[in-house]
Parts: C-alpha cells; structure tokens; sequence
C-alpha cells in the first residue's frame, strides 16, 4: 500500500508538462540513439548528460530525460538488427539472429511491431520488478556499515568483468586504472594534492563526464575514421516495412516467451556485472532451448524476435536495481547514469529513497509513461526511425564528435578539458583495439573516491586496525561473493564468451 | 606480440603510479589510513593485472595500416587544434571546419563535405544557442 503511495505520488512528479515533454523528447532521441548503428545507449546517454546539465534542470528532470534515452535506445536497437542485420547496438545483436531472417521472408514489418510489443512486456515488467525489489534491496543495505560498503564496491569491481569480458587481467586493469584516475586531486580527508604534478587544473580532480564522454563517444569517432566503414550502411539497402501490426495469432504464440523472456532479464539486469546484452542472450539461448522443437529458431521465427528483445529490456530496468537501491551500477548505462546523479549532489543509495522521494519515485513512474511512449512510437511510427536509418555514419559521426565537445565545453568552457577529453578519446580506441572493457574504467573513477573514503572511515572508527574489513559476517560474505565472481568467470566465460560473441565485430564494442 | 607490449607499459604505468603515490606530501594531520595506502594498493594490483597480460597474452587484435593509423593521428591533431582555436576564432567557424574535414574524411565528396560542414556548425548553433540558451564560444565577431 505504502509503494502505491508513494507511486501516485511519484505520478505527481512525472505529470507536469516540462517532464512529459523531456520523456518524449528522451524517447525520440532514445530510439534513433539505439537505431543508428554505432551510438549505443551507452555513448547516447553520456553525449546528453552534459546538456542536462546546461540546461540548468534539475535532478528529476534530468533523470528522467536521460532514463528515457536508455529506454528507448533498448527499443531502438532492433530496428537496424531486423532491416539491416546489423546491430543497433550490443544488446541488439541477438536480434539479429531471427529477425534478419524473417525481414528477408518479407516479415519485415511483422517483426518490428512483435519485437516493439516484446520490448514493452519486458520493461513493463522490469519496473515493476524495480517497484518490488528495490525497497526491499534497500532495507538491507541499512544494514551495511563503511566496511560491508567497501567490500560491496569491490565486488562491484570483481564482477563487472563478469562472464561477458574475454580476460579477466585486462578488466582488472581498466578498474584499477579508473581507480587509479579517481584519486588524482586534493585528497578529501587531509587536503593534500596528490598525483597532480603540480597542475592547476587538476586539483579538483578529473571530470568524469569529460571521462565519459571520452572514452565512449569520441573513441566512436577513431573507430569509424580507422575503418572508414563511412558509408557502411543507408546506402544499397532498399528498406520496406510492409504492414506494421502483427497477426494475433503470432502475438499469442509468443507470450509464454515474452514473459519467461521478461523475468530471466530482469534477473540478469539487476546481477552485477551482467547488463542487458546478456540478458538477450541467455533470454535467447533459453526459448531456444526450451521451445525450439523443429530447429526453427535462426531461420525467422517470431519467438527467436521476442525472446532477446523482452529479455534486454527486462535486463535495461533491472540494472537500474542495484544503481538506485545500492549505488552500484551494474552495467555500463548504469554507470554513465550514475554519474548523472553524482554530479547533482544525489548521492544513491539507501538514503535516496528516504531523502528523495520524489526523485526515485518520480523517476519510476516516468519510466511507465515512457514505456507507453515507446510503444506507440514504436510500432506506428516505426516508419520515421527506418527513415532515420538512411543517415550514412560519414555525416552522423562527426556530428555526434561536435555535440560532445559543445556539451563539454558548455559545462566547463574551458579548452583544457577538451584536451583531457581528446586524450581520453584515444585511449579509448586503444583499449577497445586491445580488447580492455571500458565500464570498469568509468566505474573505477566514478566510485573511487566514496570506495577510499568507506576504507578510510572503516579503519579510522575501529582505530587502524585493517582486520575490521572482514569483521563482520556481511562483509566476509560480500568478500566471498566477489572472490567467486572474480574467478568464476576463468572457467566459465570460455564457454559462454565464445558463443555470445560469435557475432560480435572485432572491436571490443563498449558494453550497454 | 601487442598484448606484451601493453603489459611492459602498464607495468611501467604501475611502477611511475607507485613511484609518484610515494611523492605526495603527507600533512601533520592525517587519519589512521593516510592519503597514500589506497594509491599503493591500486599500483599493486594494476602491476599484477599488466604482468599477467605480459606473461599471458591474448591473440593480437587487427591494426590498422599505417595510412589508416596517419588518418586518426590527424583527426586527432584537428580535434586539438579545434579545441585550441574554439576560444579565439568562435564556435560556427571552428566547429564548420573541424566538422567539415571530419566528414571528408569519412569518406563525403569534398563540395559536400564543405557544405555539410557548414550546415552541421549552423544547425548545432542554431539548437543549442538559439533554442536552448547554452553559451557556446564566442569568438571575435559574436559566434
């Protein structure tokens, strides 16, 4: 009764005009952001933060700008996965699998609209899973002092890699660099300047939306100047719909998936590490293990469509779980959203709900009314984001480098942190070229410092002793958990790696 | 071979982070942990993550030729030099050029690169100055 409260209250919230008009705006951009194949929701969601922020709004609008782009660029991604059997975006790529072939059977249209209504079902039922579980998720985490917080970061760190990096050394190499990137400034507890070599600009530490925006967006650009793939797609594929209504009998065909689909990547979503490329994958491996009698599956059938794309959807609403409840992200969007939220002094958590309630709740229920948003955008418009797909990367990509530099240029106008950027830039493309996953790196400056300071406060309360990080046992559970998902993933990921990546194009893609 | 490579830098990295962590000037006042102990352990960690990567690496990755390389190393030298001149010659006229070599090089016709250039600098000003009220660089004429 309590959460239907305070939901109506969070409807309050989200009802205002400027609110509805950023959910659609956010779910426009969203979908042709998850349409065009090299912007991901990732890379989407960091290019407009630092808009949000010129634009002077405030915490909740912001929130529910940049969560409808997430939402919509999950919806987005099928498209160019169905027409051009090229993923919009990673979480897309299983949808290639079955919906390529069923647009080549002419059931282009059919596929659209069935994997637009399987996109709903799987976020509609992941925010009310966000709804249930994250109150609960939160009470918990009242029980968690700064050790059980910092042993609960490192175990963030030990399973971001996760089953979906190919080596487990270079992720810890990326978190630790991050880290590493994090401590750069005036440390918060004596006030002395560290690692700055002596330059002004440093002091406040480095920018994490310059970060960001970096390492995501501009690394995009080198990708595409490296290959020149410039006109990979648009031109040559001649692209009809046809009717854009699935037939009853194959909506009711594939409910029983959708939802088994829905739960698995809710499940997936809210695990960290996971994230909703492989919330469609194991959606997908699952119906096809479950359902594929007559070996189908792959060769254009409807439930190999709604599979991957309820279950990334589903995935896309439960990473935001641990983000909002823990102050964790769990995926790579999580992150980027995190750092929405720190740079406006919201610290996530379990206080957020206690302090903001309006901005929690407000942002759930924009999430509902973004969804309905989707579906309508999705299926009878569905037309207008095909038509968005012709825009040939040679003219989209370096519109997409000016945005980022006006935007962070626009927060700080100063060149020195379009310098930084750049810099951040061309790591970014070596460590994709060389394989290093760059999530653990935005996480690593992200958290950094709250990580320190929990160790800090940790050993400072129980008067330098090191032993009261394994002092209780919560923390050496949360210890465990992270060793496991540290290691784990050395047996396990030859397994799952090699087959989710079979069509995966050589770069490391940045993950969602 | 290029996994060695980026292991013997990231080792380096490791050792000049643990070598420049041991530099910061502690203050009379510090709590039970210090400035330095977090840094240190991250210089551990990321020395033991780069020496795996040297001693275990994986298959190389495909790199670019040599051209393809000279093709990012310029769009870089552009990016720097746009963010250099942005504050002096004004947002339309640093965006347009930057913008318009970056679609030449993607791969547009010359003409039209110019044309979408110009267009791409206009259509960003138009929205984020005009319509939005962001304050963009304002170079000697007022744009």
């Amino acid at each position: 009764m309590d959460t239907l409260m305070s939901l109506a209250d969070g409807f309050h919230t989200a009802l205002t005009f400027e609110n509805l008009l950023l959910a659609l705006l956010g779910t426009f951009l969203g979908t042709m952001m998850g349409a065009l194949p090299g912007l991901g929701p990732s890379n989407g969601v960091a290019i407009l933060i630092p808009l949000a922020f010129t634009l002077g709004l405030g915490a909740t609008p912001s929130l529910i700008l940049l969560t409808s782009v997430y939402y919509g660029a999950m919806y987005g991604g099928r498209i160019s996965s169905i027409l051009l059997n090229i993923p919009g975006d990673e979480p897309a790529m299983m949808t290639c699998l079955d919906g390529y072939p069923m647009a080549k059977k002419g059931l282009a249209g059919e596929a659209l609209s069935l994997s637009g209504i399987a996109s709903f079902v799987g976020a509609f039922i992941a925010t009310w899973g966000l709804i249930l579980l994250a109150p609960q998720l939160v009470k918990f985490a009242l029980l968690f002092g700064p050790a059980e917080y910092f042993a609960l970061f490192a175990l963030a760190f030990a399973t971001l890699g996760g089953v979906s990096s190919t080596n487990q050394a270079k992720s810890a190499f990326a978190a630790m660099l991050g880290l590493g990137l994090s401590v750069i400034g005036v440390d918060t507890q004596t006030g002395v300047p560290r690692l700055t070599f002596g330059e002004v600009h440093l002091y406040d530490g480095l920018d994490f939306l310059v970060a960001i925006v970096g390492l995501f967006a501009l690394s995009e650009v080198f990708i595409f100047l490296e290959h020149r793939h410039g006109s990979a797609t648009g031109a040559g594929h001649k692209v009809s719909v046809g009717r854009i209504t699935p037939p009853w009998k194959m909506v009711k065909e594939t409910t029983p998936t959708m939802l088994r689909s829905s739960l698995l990547g809710f499940v997936a979503g809210v695990l960290p590490g996971a994230g909703a490329s492989l919330g469609s994958f194991i959606s997908y491996s699952m119906e096809k293990k479950l359902v594929d009698r007559k070996n189908t599956f792959g060769t254009g059938d409807p439930r190999g469509v709604a599979a991957p794309e309820a279950g990334n959807n589903a995935a896309a609403g439960g990473a935001l779980v641990p983000m909002l409840a823990l102050g964790v992200p769990g995926s790579g969007t999580t992150a980027v959203l995190l750092a929405v939220l720190l740079s406006l002094n919201i610290t996530p958590g379990p206080l957020l709900f206690q302090n903001n309630p309006d901005v929690v709740w407000g942002l759930i229920a924009a999430l509902f009314i973004a969804n309905f948003m989707l579906l309508a955008m999705n299926i009878p418009m569905v037309g207008i984001f095909t038509r968005v797909l012709m825009i040939p990367p040679r003219i989209l990509m370096p519109i997409v480098a000016m945005v980022s530099f006006v935007g962070i240029y626009g927060i700080s106008g100063s060149s020195f942190d379009l310098l930084v950027m750049i810099g951040f830039g061309v790591m970014g493309w070596l460590l994709r070229k060389l394989d290093v996953p760059l999530v653990p790196i935005i996480l690593g400056t992200l958290l950094g410092n709250t990580m320190e300071n929990n160790l800090r406060r940790a050993v400072t309360i129980s008067n330098g002793d090191y032993w009261t990080l394994v002092g209780s046992p919560l923390a050496i559970g949360l210890w465990t958990v992270a060793i496991v998902g540290f290691i784990l993933p050395l047996f396990l990921s030859r397994f799952v790696k090699a087959r989710m990546h079979e069509r995966r194009d050589d770069e490391g893609a940045i993950s969602d | 071979m290029s996994d060695r490579i980026f292991g013997a830098v990231g080792l380096c990295l490791a050792l000049f982070y643990g070598w420049a962590t041991l530099q910061i000037q502690e203050s009379f006042l510090s709590d039970a942990v210090g400035p330095k102990t977090f840094p240190l352990v991250i210089a551990v960690i990321l020395g033991l993550a780069s020496l795996v990567i040297l001693l275990r690496p994986d298959p190389d990755p495909v790199w670019p030729s040599l051209a393809r390389l000279a093709e990012i190393l310029a769009a870089v030298v552009v990016m720097i030099l746009y963010a250099e001149f942005l504050p002096i010659v004004g947002f339309l006229i640093a965006t347009a050029f930057a913008s318009a070599y970056l679609t030449w090089r993607l791969g547009t016709g010359p003409l039209q690169s110019v044309v979408v250039g110009v267009a791409t600098s206009i259509g960003i000003y138009v929205i984020f100055k005009l319509v939005l009220g962001l304050s963009l660089a304002s170079g000697p004429f007022g744009f």
